[in-house]
């Protein structure tokens, strides 16, 4: 299974990605420049965090705009699976491929460290290694990642199971005091109605070995690949 | 030329923890008429349109596209004339 990573002036999240799919998954994985137009050969796409443009007007609002995310969203219109990490979840908003925008973090800190997130489903290609509700630990790094939608596409969201990840306490619960940012209903990653596209405000890639603290991150790309390899049966 | 001013703001319905911060600051400057501060953006751009019909429209296609975020977003546009000093 081929790996593409969308690289923009100011990712610095792409050569954690490209590590972990090629040292943890051992799979085939390749940077693509922004200013590519194509992403043919690839079998999923990778939008790594950073701050792409700089974060200049909105976060993502000017990555959006790249060559490159015409490719990504007629690839995710064909069903090509897609995820975006932080920034990349920014950018996926930006995009319209994903419901919602980020706001700065209630608290205007810059939040970095450590967090407890629910598997809220696991009926996902990207999600599909975890257990329903299972309790996880990854990293965030954000200033950018209060998530907001209306009320009526939070409905939506809850209605198609599209909550991937939400913020919540070593027990499960997900309590304002575990909400590192004010993101709503402490949503931390979401997934389209189509379900193959995926973004998170969390690093899956800066948790995957051991040696870094666990393998939980590990699962998030586990998952892709088991779901690509039975697609391919 | 004509100079179009565009003022992004966070929609009413969208919390501004950073307006409530400078609010928090100003009453404790003494200010306590203070009743809500809402931050926003303010943005000028240079346009050699035609017509201030034209600069009109434009701007305003400019502003749905890229300059504001319509999900939490909304905006305000100005243009005048402008000789480009």
């Amino acid at each position: 299974m081929k790996f593409g990573i969308i690289v923009f002036p100011g990712s610095n999240c792409d050569a954690d990605c490209y590590h972990v799919i090629d040292q943890v998954l051992a799979q085939p994985v390749e940077y693509i420049w922004h200013k590519s137009n194509s992403v043919k050969g690839f079998d999923a796409l990778i939008i790594p965090g950073g701050f792409s443009y700089g974060d200049y007007l909105r976060t993502g609002a000017i990555a959006r705009f790249s060559p490159i995310m015409q490719e990504v969203t007629e690839f995710a219109d064909k069903g090509g699976l897609v995820i975006g990490i932080c920034n990349g979840f920014q950018i996926l908003l930006e995009s319209g491929l994903l419901p919602g925008a980020m706001l700065r973090n209630d608290s205007l800190q810059f939040r970095c460290g450590p967090v407890n997130l629910k598997v809220r489903t696991n009926k996902s290609v990207f999600t599909r290694c975890f257990d329903q509700n299972e309790v996880i630990k990854l990293p965030i790094a954000h200033g950018e990642g209060n998530y907001f939608c209306d009320q009526e596409s939070l409905r939506e969201l809850l209605e198609f199971d599209q909550i991937a990840f939400t913020y919540c306490d070593r027990e499960g619960q997900e309590t304002p005091d575990s909400n590192p940012n004010g993101s709503r209903a402490n949503i931390a990653g979401i997934l389209n109605r189509r379900r193959n596209v995926l973004g998170m405000m969390p690093h899956p890639e800066r948790r995957a070995e051991d040696l870094l603290g666990g393998q939980d991150g590990a699962r998030v790309f586990a998952s892709i690949l088991q779901s690509f390899e039975e697609g391919c049966r | 030329m004509f100079l179009g001013k565009v003022f992004v703001t966070l929609k009413k319905s969208v919390l501004d923890p950073q307006g409530d911060t400078v609010r928090k600051s100003l009453h404790t400057l003494g200010y306590s008429m203070v009743e809500d501060v809402r931050v926003g953006k303010y943005i000028e751009v240079r346009l050699n349109s035609q017509t201030r019909e034209e600069a009109e429209r434009e701007l305003d296609q400019m502003c749905a596209r890229l300059l504001a975020n319509p999900v939490i977003e909304e905006y305000r546009l100005e243009v005048e004339e402008d000789d480009g000093q």
